[in-house]
Parts: structure tokens; sequence; C-alpha cells
């Protein structure tokens, strides 16, 4: 008994300074091999008598468990020590950039008619297009705008034929023509589009985008007029109060006519809407003429309603602080990537209409 | 429609002061463009100091001064002054300013090697006193807080410039905005005072408005001034000429303007003495010409209303008088004009001869038919005044009676159009006041439109009467209803808003470009499809509608190219037109990528963008727009602006005339002939038309979900195969072997060259085999690889790489 238990004294003390895996796993074999010490006094118990047997077995077991259990705590702690050695020097620089990130952008024009659309969406409207060229019926006369209308003069109309019968639409309001003269009343529609005026300059695109608005039902008054652009205003610009302010204008697809201004600031040169004692004209509206409504199949004396025209680039410059009417068309690469918007901000009701 | 508030006042009796008439006149739709005070010359010169004062590096005598003139940045002049020293407030001029001494206008100058911006005055060059010694002295006190303010007060009275809409040309004249004015509240109407003028004789010219199909004169009134003596219109008058921003000319054609901007009356005055015989108003006849007062000559086509004589064409009524019988200082005897002319024959003939004049605008929008003898009358008072001269009768022909427009008005449009109710009374009193009169009908108002407002034609329009009149701030602000008729957008809405933003998620910027462009770059692109070109382009680059995406999309990528960027992503989705006809177009999303991917990475190998990167973008952005993978077709057959050997086509099926998409590289001779520097192009397109909307929702596609434990094996094959078999074809046959057993075929190398003999290539497949009802064994997963390479050989003539 004493032996053994000096053996385990001396192997417990040797582990306790060994730091070597190999020699650790060879003291294991030296004890636990096929001949190792303790194997081998193991097969000694055959030998002797039974009380004996029992004792010595009993101590025999105590002792192996402290080794072995000894053996692998220490191999663990070689372990560990190496391998924390090994990831000390598999050390990078993260500092260093990461893989190239390719950073792909939304259009304001996109970004705000889908704000706009998105808007509208919550409170009824759904979305309409027409075709960019349109004929002089849609585009004029079917909106009480006859060919001797002094009216015409505010359009300068690109043509595709000299008998002026084909033009690139001047306005996105053709889109009501269409919208009913191919369905029934009620009519409750939103149309953006892409719009042509042959007018070049530092506030003027020959190509720029409006959206239309078109509401008729039975009862719909300049109120409800009112009432809608009020709430788009506020939603657009995300604000809770806005100044807006109704003037009469003339139209000839609308009667009444109403041209809105909204309220601003100019504060440190950024401009700040919704406030302040200037007025900026946004957009024009007024109950659909019904001329127009007869021209559609309409029966004016039992629909009514409103339309609007809004200019969505404006939008966006007075909303993201764009100068430049010109630069939203000339895809330069700085300007597309400074304004652009990220392709997941959807705009959205539950998520917010930006970020 | 220029003004100043005095001239109102002539006939508006009114204790609101400016702002407030500013004000009524926005509320009543009678916007407001500008209240300023006329421009004068004087305008220009500024209060300005002295920063800094050095002496001229090449001239003892001059001096080098820093000026501040309230701007952010000093300005350099030069100035010869003794008394120029730092410090001192004095007058500057700028460039462009009129020296009042010498009328001389200034511009930049060098003065002895150094440039001079505008000059500082002496009192003598600003005509204030002799003083021509130095620069004028200011004082400190009263002039330091004011550099960059205005030296002179301008004292001209300030004019209300109107922006007056096509109906209301009853506003173009001042006594029609006096009359919305009061009808707003703004004051009284001043009463016309009766005239007393005496006529003598009668108006022996003899006038006639000669029948025609074409007539585009009903009225024409006409009275004869004898013996007049023409002059400069006396101070009152040109202060009015002047507030209009026009320049006097001499008492009689100032008086005809006065008239005109005063109550919406266009005349004209006719050296009677110049005139041959007769005056008949007719139509023109193609050829005829004459010169007009803005010394152009017309040559006229057929059917334009003239004036003549018997020698030939005068004017064209209501839009420009000629100079063959124009009044000048000599004239003795005029002939005063004051006539109809139907608006449509003044369109059609101003828009064919290209004319705008005042005339023309108002005539063209309808002047008031019974305003004919108001005219003569005021303006022969005003001749016989200035001029002196005895007035002939008035001398009016007609062919035609003015109708009275009666509207049978029912009060509860008024209500159901605004939303607000406002009492009869209050209703009747403003209709009255804009001049309509009013009488009843049990609940009808029985109204007669007055004569000056062509705009009134139906019940509608008298609901906006009142509305304006009565302040938009009364209509309610009803809450929007949120009742929906139908989805916000429809498939092909989704698709858009889908597929922009996912192109743009894989690092594509989007622009928006013109749908016009240069018929020399959209011929590159264009294909079959027809030209369509604008008659009246914006420029001669923007010439015609763009019959493809890619014109303009290339154009301006060149443009960023030239500005240095060299990798660039741009998209924009937009319309392409294929002819002229309203929706002969098709939506398309187009793509173009240049440059390297991976550019200047320290861990990735960089390489110039290829077709397979534009094919990863296009598949990929098509699978997440809901296209079934298993449904695409790739195809080499291409547009000719791609690249014959390095481009393809997805396609829903085999022998479809139209892809869903194309990818590739720019064919080299587009390249080369828009001299685009690049190391690597390629570009892809999806036309959102040709994607068929699926009839089941996405709740209905959901398959069952099955899926298999057991054990998959993958086995590797190499073939060596015909160079241009293409390996979507070798795929497909591999798989029709056992499309239960076969879960995915992945094509892993392709090889030629060495060791492959010439005009084959190697193409190494992974397969993944894998049974849902059992674990294969060798001897199964034997059998299948036999089966594999039988069909592929039979099938393709490939031989398996041993």
């Amino acid at each position: 008994m004493s032996d053994i238990k000096k053996i385990k004294d001396d192997y417990i003390d040797k582990l306790n300074t060994e730091n070597n895996i190999e020699k650790v796993n060879n003291i294991k074999s030296e004890l636990f091999g096929k001949n190792g010490i303790i194997s081998n006094e193991f097969k000694k118990l055959g030998s002797i008598s039974v009380e004996e047997r029992k004792k010595l077995a009993s101590d025999l077991n105590n002792i192996k468990d402290e080794l072995q259990n000894k053996i692998s705590i220490k191999i663990q702690e070689i372990e560990t020590k190496e391998i924390n050695l090994k990831l000390e020097k598999e050390k990078i620089d993260v500092t260093l950039p990461e893989r190239n990130i390719e950073i792909g952008k939304i259009h304001p024009v996109s970004q705000v008619i889908d704000e706009i659309s998105s808007i509208f969406s919550e409170i009824g409207f759904s979305v309409e297009e027409g075709p960019d060229v349109e004929n002089e019926y849609n585009n004029f006369t079917a909106l009480n705008t006859p060919d001797n209308h002094p009216a015409r003069d505010m359009h300068d109309t690109f043509y595709l034929d000299n008998s002026k019968e084909l033009l690139l639409r001047t306005h996105t309001s053709p889109v009501q023509v269409r919208t009913m003269l191919k369905g029934k009343p009620p009519f409750k529609i939103i149309a953006p589009g892409r719009t042509y005026r042959s007018d070049s300059d530092q506030t003027h695109a020959p190509m720029f985008h409006q959206v239309e608005g078109l509401h008729i039902d039975k009862n719909i008054n300049m109120g409800h007029l009112k009432g809608c652009l009020n709430y788009f205003i506020k939603e657009f610009f995300e604000v809770d109060k806005i100044k807006m302010r109704f003037r009469p204008s003339h139209f000839p697809f609308t009667e009444p006519s109403a041209e809105v201004d909204i309220g601003y600031e100019i504060n440190n040169g950024k401009i700040v809407i919704g406030e302040g004692n200037k007025w900026l004209e946004i957009l024009g509206c007024g109950m659909v003429h019904p001329n127009v409504l007869k021209n559609v199949n309409v029966n004016p004396s039992k629909y009514q309603g409103y339309a609007f025209g809004i200019g969505i680039d404006r939008l966006g410059m007075l909303k993201y602080g764009i100068n430049d009417l010109r630069a939203f068309f000339e895809t330069d690469y700085r300007w597309l990537s400074h304004f652009g918007f990220d392709p997941l901000d959807v705009p959205s009701n539950y998520r917010g209409l930006s970020r | 429609m220029k003004f100043t508030v005095d001239w109102l006042k002539d006939h508006l009796d009114t204790k609101f002061n400016n702002n407030q008439i500013i004000d009524k006149l926005t509320n009543i739709g009678l916007e407001v463009e500008s209240f300023e005070n006329s421009t004068s010359e004087l305008d220009t010169f500024i209060v300005a100091k002295i920063i800094n004062a050095k002496t001229h590096p090449n001239a003892d005598r001059l001096k080098l001064c820093d000026v501040d003139i309230g701007s952010d940045k000093t300005i350099e002049v030069v100035c010869g002054a003794p008394n120029a020293k730092n410090g001192l407030l004095t007058v500057y001029a700028p460039p462009g300013s009129i020296i009042p001494k010498n009328q001389m206008k200034l511009s930049v100058s060098k003065i002895r090697g150094v440039t001079s911006y505008g000059m500082l005055c002496s009192e003598s060059e600003l005509l204030l006193s002799n003083e021509s010694d130095g620069i004028i002295e200011l004082k400190n006190n009263k002039y330091e807080n004011k550099i960059g303010e205005k030296y002179f007060k301008n004292t001209s009275e300030k004019v209300i410039d109107l922006s007056i809409t096509p109906n209301r040309p009853d506003c173009l004249g001042v006594r029609g905005i006096a009359r919305d004015l009061s009808a707003a509240g703004a004051g009284k109407l001043k009463i016309n005072k009766k005239s007393n003028l005496k006529y003598r004789g009668n108006q022996n010219i003899n006038v006639t408005i000669k029948k025609e199909k074409a007539q585009g004169c009903t009225i024409f009134g006409s009275c004869l001034i004898k013996g007049v003596t023409n002059k400069e219109s006396p101070k009152w008058l040109k202060d009015k000429i002047l507030s209009l921003g026009q320049k006097p000319i001499s008492a009689i054609v100032d008086i005809t303007n006065y008239i005109m901007f005063d109550l919406n009356r266009p005349l004209h005055a006719y050296d009677a003495d110049k005139i041959d015989n007769e005056i008949i108003v007719r139509s023109s006849s193609k050829g005829e010409s004459f010169e007009a007062l803005d010394n152009k000559k017309y040559i006229l086509e057929n059917d334009m209303c003239v004036i003549s004589d018997r020698s030939g064409v005068l004017g064209l009524g209501g839009i420009i008088g000629g100079t063959r019988s124009g009044t000048e200082y000599s004239t003795k005897n005029i002939l005063l004009e004051s006539a109809y002319f139907l608006p449509r024959s003044i369109r059609k003939t101003s828009k064919q001869l290209n004319i705008d004049t005042d005339a023309k605008f108002r005539f063209e929008r309808g002047i008031d038919p019974l305003s004919i003898e108001e005219g003569l009358i005021k303006a022969s008072e005003l001749i016989k005044q200035i001029c002196g001269g005895e007035i002939s009768n008035l001398d009016v022909k007609k062919i035609e009676n003015y109708k009275k427009t009666i509207i049978n008005f029912d009060p509860f449009l008024f209500e159901k159009t605004t939303g607000f109710n406002v009492e009869n009374k209050e209703l009747i009193k403003i209709l009255e006041k804009l001049g309509f009169n009013v009488s009843k009908n049990k609940k009808i108002l029985k109204l007669v439109v007055p004569s000056w407002r062509p705009d009134i034609t139906q019940p509608i329009d008298i609901v906006e009467e009142i509305v304006r009149i009565k302040g938009y701030e009364h209509i309610n602000t009803s809450e929007p209803v949120k009742t929906r008729l139908k989805p916000t957008l429809n498939y092909y809405q989704k698709l858009f808003h889908f597929l922009q933003r996912s192109v743009a998620s894989k690092g594509y910027l989007e622009t928006v470009t013109w749908s016009f462009t240069d018929s020399k770059i959209n011929q590159l692109f264009k294909e079959n499809d027809e030209e369509i070109p604008i008659v009246n382009p914006i420029s001669s680059d923007l010439n015609v509608l763009r019959n493809s995406i890619f014109p303009n999309l290339i154009f301006y990528l060149k443009k960023n190219l030239d500005r240095g960027f060299k990798d660039i992503s741009l998209f924009e989705i937009g319309p392409s037109f294929k002819g002229k006809n309203p929706g002969d177009q098709l939506t398309v999303i187009g793509a173009v990528r240049a440059g390297k991917v991976s550019r200047l990475s320290w861990n990735d190998k960089e390489r110039i963008v290829d077709t397979f990167d534009a094919k990863k973008d296009v598949i990929q952005s098509l699978y997440e727009a809901g296209i079934n993978k298993d449904d695409i077709i790739i195809d080499d057959r291409t547009p000719s602006y791609y690249h014959p050997g390095k481009s393809g086509g997805v396609y829903l099926n085999k022998n479809e005339k139209n892809a869903l998409a194309y990818f590739g590289e720019i064919h080299p001779n587009i390249i080369k002939k828009l001299d685009i520097k690049t190391e690597g192009l390629v570009i892809f397109e999806i036309c959102l038309d040709y994607i068929k909307e699926s009839k089941q929702k996405i709740k209905d596609l959901k398959s069952e979900y099955k899926f298999s434990d057991f054990q998959k094996s993958e086995r590797d094959f190499a073939f060596i195969i015909n160079k241009n078999f293409k390996s979507q074809e070798l795929v497909n046959i591999i798989k029709s072997v056992d499309s239960k057993l076969i879960k995915s075929v992945r094509v892993f190398d392709v090889f030629e060259g060495e060791n492959i003999p010439e005009g084959k290539k190697s193409i190494a497949v992974n397969v993944t085999i894998q049974s849902e009802e059992k674990t294969l064994n060798e001897n199964d997963l034997d059998n299948i690889n036999k089966l594999i390479i039988s069909s592929v050989e039979s099938k393709s003539g490939a031989k398996i790489r041993s």
C-alpha cells in the first residue's frame, strides 16, 4: 500500500510540473498502459487473499481515479494553453477594410412617388396610369380645353405630328379621362407619372413628374378636397401642423378651381415647411368641371367630386432640400449617391414614411 | 396686368391700405405676382465703405480700394479721388450702372493693368452738386448701418403686377379689378361720369363689314376726330403709361393704350387722311401683305380678319395696325376704331403669324361687346382735351347682335359643391356687385350675366363666383373618407415597385432620364422600331422619343466615366417607345455596369465585370420578383446592340419572340462609335410587360412541404463535349435521367485547351442524388451513374472523361 501511495505521490508531483502533452501521455501509459504500473498492481490483486484484496482494490481504485483525474485536468490545461497560444498568433487586423460594399440607391422622384402612393393608399386611393404619348382629345379637348382656348398657351406642348393630333402629355390629367371612360363611378384614384412641356430653364425641365388625384362620388364637395389635401400635405412633410391656403384660380377642367399655397420660412438657409409668413404654391385643384364629366359619360347631376395635380419633383425638392430641378435628370453619379435612398427604405404607413 | 394703387383708386373708393388690397386680390383669385416700385436707373447706386485704400501699383495718383458693398466679398475698385481713404462711406456704382451726369454705362474695365469692378462716385457725377474734386463722403452716423442699401430712394409709385387667368378678360382692365374688389367688400366702385361730349357732323368714311363665312369681326364702331394737334402726353398720362412698363409715344397712341388698360377696351387710331376712301373689314386672301407697327412685314394666309381700304390691307383687326395709316405728330384727322373681334379668329391668326400684342391678348380672351361706344367716347374726350379737335357722331356697324347669357341658378348647388351655406341675401348681393342682374323665381335665381364675363356660361360658374368672393377660407375641412374601392396597386405596378428596388439593392443607382433622346444614339439601339421624331424638340440632340431604354443611360454613363468614375452601376425603369400612338410603349428596366469588381481590394482579386455579373443580377431580380426558376430558359437570341457572342436572353418559352430579359456585353462597334472608354461594360434589361401575371396568389402557390431525411450522395462527372454544346442542355439531359432522384446538377468547371481535342471542351458537373424512400446503396448509385453517362453520351455526343 505504502508503495503505491508513494508511486501516486511521485506521479502527482511529476504531473504538477509537467507542461508537455506528450510527456503527460507517456506518464499516462507508464501508469495505465498494458504493462503500466497501476495496471500491474491490479493484476497482482488476483494473487492475494480476499480480505486484503478488498482493501487494496479499493485503495487502488481511488489512486487510479485520482491519477486519471489529474492527468485529464493536466491535458486540458496544456491544451487550453496551447490553443490560446495558437489563437494569439492567428490575430488579424480587423480594421482592414471589409470586402467591397455595393450600395444602390433609389432616385428621389421614385421615392417621393412611393411616399405619395403610400399616403393616398391609407385613405383609400388606388393608383392608375396612362401613356406618355396622348392624343389631343384626352390631353385638352376632353378636359374642357378646346383648341381656341388661351389656356392651351399655358402648356408648351411637344407634338409628334404636324396636325398636332399626337403629343406628349402636358399633365397627368388625361389619366382622369381614361379612368372615367373605362369605368363607372365612384372613382378614387391617384395617377403619378412623367409629364412634358417644351420649356427649359433653371426652374423648368422639359420633362417632370406630376401626380393626379381624382375622387368622384355622389356627395364629394370642396370640404372633402380641403380635408384630403390637408391630410396629404401633413403626412408628406411629416409635420403635425401645416399652414395651408386655398386661393381661387382657374383651370379649364375644374370649376371652382384653387391653387394651394403652404406657409414656410427660411431658417439658417434651410426651408422650414408649415411655419412662417411666406407662401409657396405647391398644387392646383378644384371640383371636376361638369363639361369634363359629360365628356367621359358621367352624369354631373348625379356625381361630382374633386381633382388635383401636384408637381412631384417640386415636393421632393422641398422635403429633401434639393435646390436644382435640372439635376434630377442629369444622372450625375455624385448627385444620385447623395440624394438617392436606400432600396430597403420602402415608404409605408406602419414602418413610417421615411427614416 | 400692371397698375398702380392710385390708378385703382380712379375706380374704387376704398379705405383699405396697400397690404389689405394685395391680400384681397389674392383671396379673390387675382394672383399678385409682385408689388414693387417700378425700376429706376438710380436703383443700382448703393452705399459702400472703403475697407482698404492702397496705392495703385502702376499709377501714383490712383488708388486701389477694397470696398464693402454689403455682400459676402469686398469688391476691388480703382479710384482717382484724393479723398479715398480707409473707412470712408461713399456711393458705389456697379458695372451696368448709368452715370447720371454723362449717361455713360459702366463696364468692368482695366485701369492701368488692374481690373476695376465699378466705380466710386462724386457728387457731380450723380448730379447732386458741382463738387467733382473727390468722391462723396457720407456721414457715418447716418449711413454706417446702410452699407449695401440703395443710395437713392425710389420715389416711383409701387406697381401691382397681377397674373390674370385666361378666363378673366374683364380683369385685364383696371376697372374690372376695381369691380371685383368692390364685390369682395374692399370698397365702392365709382360711378362713371356721364359724358357731355358734343358731336359735330357724321363719320363720313364708309365702313363695311363683309358678310363672309370666316368673318372675324362682328361690330365695328368708329368716329372721326378732325383738326387735332398730336403731341407729347401730359405728365399724368405719361406716368400711367410708364407704370405699365411701357414707353409713352404720343398723346393719341398713349390715350388709346390708356383706355385699353383702364377699361379693357382696345382701340385703334388711324390717320384718317391716309385711308383710301373707305374701310372694308374682310377676310384676307393668301399672299396679301402689309407692314405692321412693329416694323415687320407680314404675308397673310387666307381668312385672316383684316381692316382694309381700297388700296389694300391697313392692319390685322384686333391684333396690330399698319404703318401706312399710323398716326404721327403731324396727324391732323383721326379715325378712331372700337370693334369686336371673335376670339377664335384672333387666336388662329396670331398663332399663324406668331404675333403677340396687348390687343390680341385681350380680344383672344373676349372683350365686352357692349363697350364699343364707351371706348370711343372716353378716348374722344381725352383726345379733345389734350389734342383739341372736333368729334363726329359715332358710327357703329354690326353684322350680329349681342345675345345676353341667362342662367337659372338653384342656390342649393352652391352648398352641394362647396359644402357650406351662404344666405340668399348675401349671395344676391355678391352677384349684383359683380354686375349680374338678379331676379327671383321661387327658389331659382334668374341671372343675366354681365357682357364683360364671357367665361360665365353655366350654374357651376356662378358657384365659383360666389365662393371666390366669399372667400375659400369659409370652406370646411372634412376628414378624409378612408373607403377603399380597390387595391392600391395592380400586379404590374407591384412588379414595377418590386423590380425597381430589387435592382437597386444589387448596387445600382437609379436614375431618371428624358423620355426623348438623340436620334443619332437612338438609331444604334432602335432595332426595327420606327423612329418617333418630335416635331418641336427642345434641342436637336433630344429630337426623338427613345426606342430603347439604353441611349440615354449609355450617354450618361459616358458622362460619368468622363468625370473620372471607373466603376459605375446605373439603372432606369421607365418607358421605351415602340410607336407613336398612345400606348405603344413598354415599361423597361435598363441597367449598365462598367469597370471592375473588387477594385483595389486588399484581399479579393480584382476583375473586369463580365456577362455573368449581369446574368446574376438579372436572374436574381427575376427570382425575387416571383419568376419560377425552373420556368426560364436562357437562349443566345439577343438584339443587335448586344455583343453577338457574349449575350443572352431569358425566355419563358423556347420559341417565344420576346425575351423577358437580355444581358451581356454591348456590341463593340457601339462602344467604339460612342467613344466609351472603360475596362468593361455589361448591360441588362427586363421588360415588365412580357412578364405574365400569375393568376394565383402566393398563398395558393406554396406547395405541400416535403423533405427527405435519407442520405444524399454526390457524384462528379466530366464530359468531353462539342465546344458549342450549351451547358444548360447538358444539365437538362442529366436532370431528365431521373427527376425524382436527381436533386441538383451544378456545373463546376469548364475547360478548353491542353489535353482537350480541338473544337471540344470539358464540362465537369456535380450531381446530388437522393431518394425520398430509402437510403440508396452502392448498386442503386452505380445504376444511376451509368444511366447518366449513357444518356449524356447518346443525347449529346459527349464522352465521359476518364
